[in-house]
């Protein structure tokens, strides 16, 4: 029995002093609890509030003022566009840069004064049905109880008090639009496109320098007159293909299995997931010239993998997290490939929607290959 | 960058002699000096042996030659380009074969030859890969993955590998260790038809016999070159006098004759013992005793190449350590 604990002990030592040498396990085995609970805790909210909303407003009366005033202060909206036409507004939507358009047609005061029952439009973009779908329930309501108080409070009610506890005489109509019957799987498919890419391509290319390295024919490599750029687009190349096929899988999948509609041009998709898979293959590559050994390509492969998964809106509502995590999730690919495919499949977006995603894609791909290029070791030094 | 106007020397003139020419060559990783300012120079076709213990800095100097390392300091020529600011042009004259086999284990004999022919713009890689295995006498498994070919298997493959491109020069880490005797005679015999050819060869060992077998052999110590020339030159002038003595029990022989001023290198060698020492008065005086042991045969000998390194390596880690 003591024999038995004494190498057991060895044995607990052993691992213990490897567990302490490695610096980025170790670094791991802290950052991914932290990440977690930061991101669960303070960036994810699933009923989100102060969401982007577009004012189409054809005037501009006192009535109109309290209505949009009583929107707001619902906490669901937040007014950040006035959008002067109504492709303007559209834009605006296919773009996903607001998540509601509140059209007030001209003369609706008048109308309302006269009785003639008019009604104003809410526009939703109903793609995913968990950031708009609250705000849509507690619409009528809300606006309802405040556009009251307000005539109460100003008295500004045409018939004194004679209306009091009825509802206003106009009506707001909803229209979710996109995904009207709120089907979950016309947001997550669109989005496990991006996730799986998003994976598959990372850990492919992360591992390719480092296995270099540990086989250690990456010595013969270097002695070899190639050049860096030429290792690094010889190793992503292959798996460019790789990407094509399992992109192909999915959207066929999604099509046939899940009934994704496919509104815009397949042709764009076509071309903005190449532009995506190959961002992420630079990336993983970017990573396999950091990480010493595969082991460590793998776990910043996943410490990278995890803010794609919670913030990127694959999950969890963008527009309901804090601005800081907006801001880190604006830096990360699959937010705004997210943003693409599911403007062109359910929206039917095109290039002129989707232009700064485009830039933003590009961007961090470019940012990732310098930093891929400088990063790779022409010697052993 | 073709290295055409600043490339190698033009032929004929004194410069062209010399295939690698450094001076003052300086590396150290972190506060450990691993190489301290070394010279040396390698005629055209030649076969240069580059000897030393473990981690004495050969693998550093081959690859600061080869443009893998930078030098921190010291500067020099390989085929007639600057080791530090040409290294791309070195790289593709120069065909470098590693301490460990680091070909791709995963790809089969013919792939990676004709992977090697591609990078260094061979014209027709497919033959030149076919021609390759049938010089290395291959055929047969060129469909055989690297890494499942034996050891001595594995080391032709990486020297093919290596000449594939036609290199001037070869630079190679310790090819022959962990290959057998048969295997290291065939590869021997193959250097030297390469250097016959032209080629000039820098190869570092441990094995003395393959010291013998080069024309000219540099001994590296703590990173430090201590003997440079033809194994005769190096014998010559290491300046030790041997005796070899038989009989009796040579360890405990070896013990006691250690224990005497003026021997400086004891080594048992199966039943006899090697005593070697610089002053050869003081090294009489020390055995004079023990000749008189009746069981005990001596007699002089001239001193080996091993006898020297470890000569050499015994009084540089007096001065380093």
């Amino acid at each position: 029995m003591s024999g038995f604990l004494r190498r057991v002990g060895a044995m607990v030592r052993k691992e213990f002093l490897q567990l302490l040498r490695d610096r980025v396990s170790f670094a791991t085995m802290i950052m991914i609890p932290l990440l977690q609970l930061v991101l669960f805790g303070y960036a994810i909210n699933t009923t989100p509030r102060h969401l982007p909303t577009a004012v189409l407003a054809y005037e501009n009366t006192p009535l109109t003022r309290s209505i949009l005033a009583a929107i707001e202060n619902t906490k669901y909206f937040a007014v950040t566009h006035h959008p002067t036409s109504a492709a303007e507004a559209e834009h605006l939507m296919r773009a996903g840069d607001v998540l509601f358009v509140v059209e007030i047609p001209a003369g609706f005061e008048r109308a309302v004064v006269r009785g003639e029952d008019p009604s104003m439009l809410v526009a939703a973009d109903a793609t995913d049905p968990v950031a708009s779908g609250s705000a849509i329930a507690t619409l009528r309501n809300i606006v309802d109880t405040s556009v009251r108080r307000e005539r109460f409070a100003t008295d500004k009610g045409p018939q004194g008090s004679g209306l009091e506890g009825a509802p206003p005489p106009f009506e707001i109509i909803t229209h979710a639009r996109y995904n009207p019957a709120a089907v979950t799987q016309l947001n997550i498919v669109p989005g496990l496109l991006g996730t799986i890419l998003t994976m598959t391509m990372l850990i492919f290319t992360a591992l390719s320098v480092t296995r270099e390295i540990e086989r250690g024919t990456m010595e013969t490599l270097l002695a070899m007159p190639i050049r860096p750029v030429e290792v690094m687009l010889g190793k992503i190349a292959p798996y460019v293909m790789v990407g094509a096929v399992q992109a192909t899988m999915i959207v066929v999948a999604g099509i046939f299995l899940f009934k994704v509609p496919v509104v815009g041009s397949m042709e764009l998709l076509t071309a903005l997931t190449a532009l995506f898979i190959v961002t992420n293959l630079s990336i993983g590559y970017t990573f396999s010239t950091l990480a010493q050994n595969q082991l460590q390509a793998v776990q910043m492969t996943f410490m990278y993998f995890l803010p794609n998964i919670l913030l990127s809106g694959f999950m969890f509502p963008f527009a309901g997290m804090p601005r800081w995590a907006q801001w880190i999730s604006e830096t990360l690919p699959l937010t705004h490939y997210l943003r693409m495919v599911r403007g062109i499949l359910l929206k039917g977006a095109a290039v002129a929607d989707l232009s700064q995603d485009i830039l933003a894609l590009s961007a961090i791909m470019l940012v990732a290959m310098v930093i891929a290029v400088k990063r790779f070791r022409q010697t052993l030094d | 960058m073709t290295g055409s106007a600043a490339g190698p020397a033009a032929p004929g003139g004194d410069a062209a002699d010399y295939v690698i020419e450094v001076e003052g060559l300086s590396k150290s990783f972190g506060d450990r000096a691993v190489v301290r300012d070394l010279s040396m120079r390698v005629r055209r076709g030649q076969i240069y042996g580059f000897l030393g213990p473990n981690g004495s800095g050969k693998t550093t100097t081959i690859r600061m030659l080869c443009g893998l390392l930078t030098p921190d300091s010291g500067h020099g020529t390989c085929l007639g380009y600057d080791i530090l600011t040409q290294s791309r042009a070195i790289r593709r004259h120069v065909g470098y074969m590693t301490q460990r086999f680091s070909l791709y284990a995963d790809l089969s004999v013919r792939e990676n030859l004709e992977f090697v022919a591609r990078i260094y713009g061979v014209p027709n890689p497919v033959k030149a890969a076919r021609d390759a295995v049938e010089r290395l006498g291959l055929g047969g498994r060129e469909r055989q993955l690297a890494g499942s070919l034996s050891g001595g298997w594995k080391q032709r493959l990486a020297l093919g590998a290596c000449i594939l491109p036609s290199p001037q020069l070869l630079l190679l880490d310790e090819p022959t260790a962990g290959v057998d005797p048969k295997a290291r005679r065939e590869f021997w015999m193959q250097i030297h038809e390469l250097a016959a050819d032209g080629l000039t060869v820098l190869v570092s060992t441990h094995y003395m016999d393959e010291a013998e077998r080069c024309h000219e052999i540099a001994y590296i110590a703590y990173g430090e070159l201590l003997a440079q020339g033809t194994v005769e030159q190096v014998v010559a002038h290491s300046g030790l006098t041997t005796w070899s003595v038989s009989g009796g029990d040579p360890a405990a022989l070896a013990r006691e004759l250690a224990e005497q001023p003026g021997v400086e290198m004891v080594a048992p060698f199966g039943t006899s013992v090697h005593v070697g020492g610089h002053d050869d008065a003081a090294l009489a005086r020390a055995i004079e005793p023990f000749r008189a042991r009746p069981e005990l045969v001596w007699r002089q000998d001239a001193p080996t190449l091993e006898d020297v390194f470890i000569d050499l390596m015994s009084r540089s880690k007096d001065n380093f350590r």
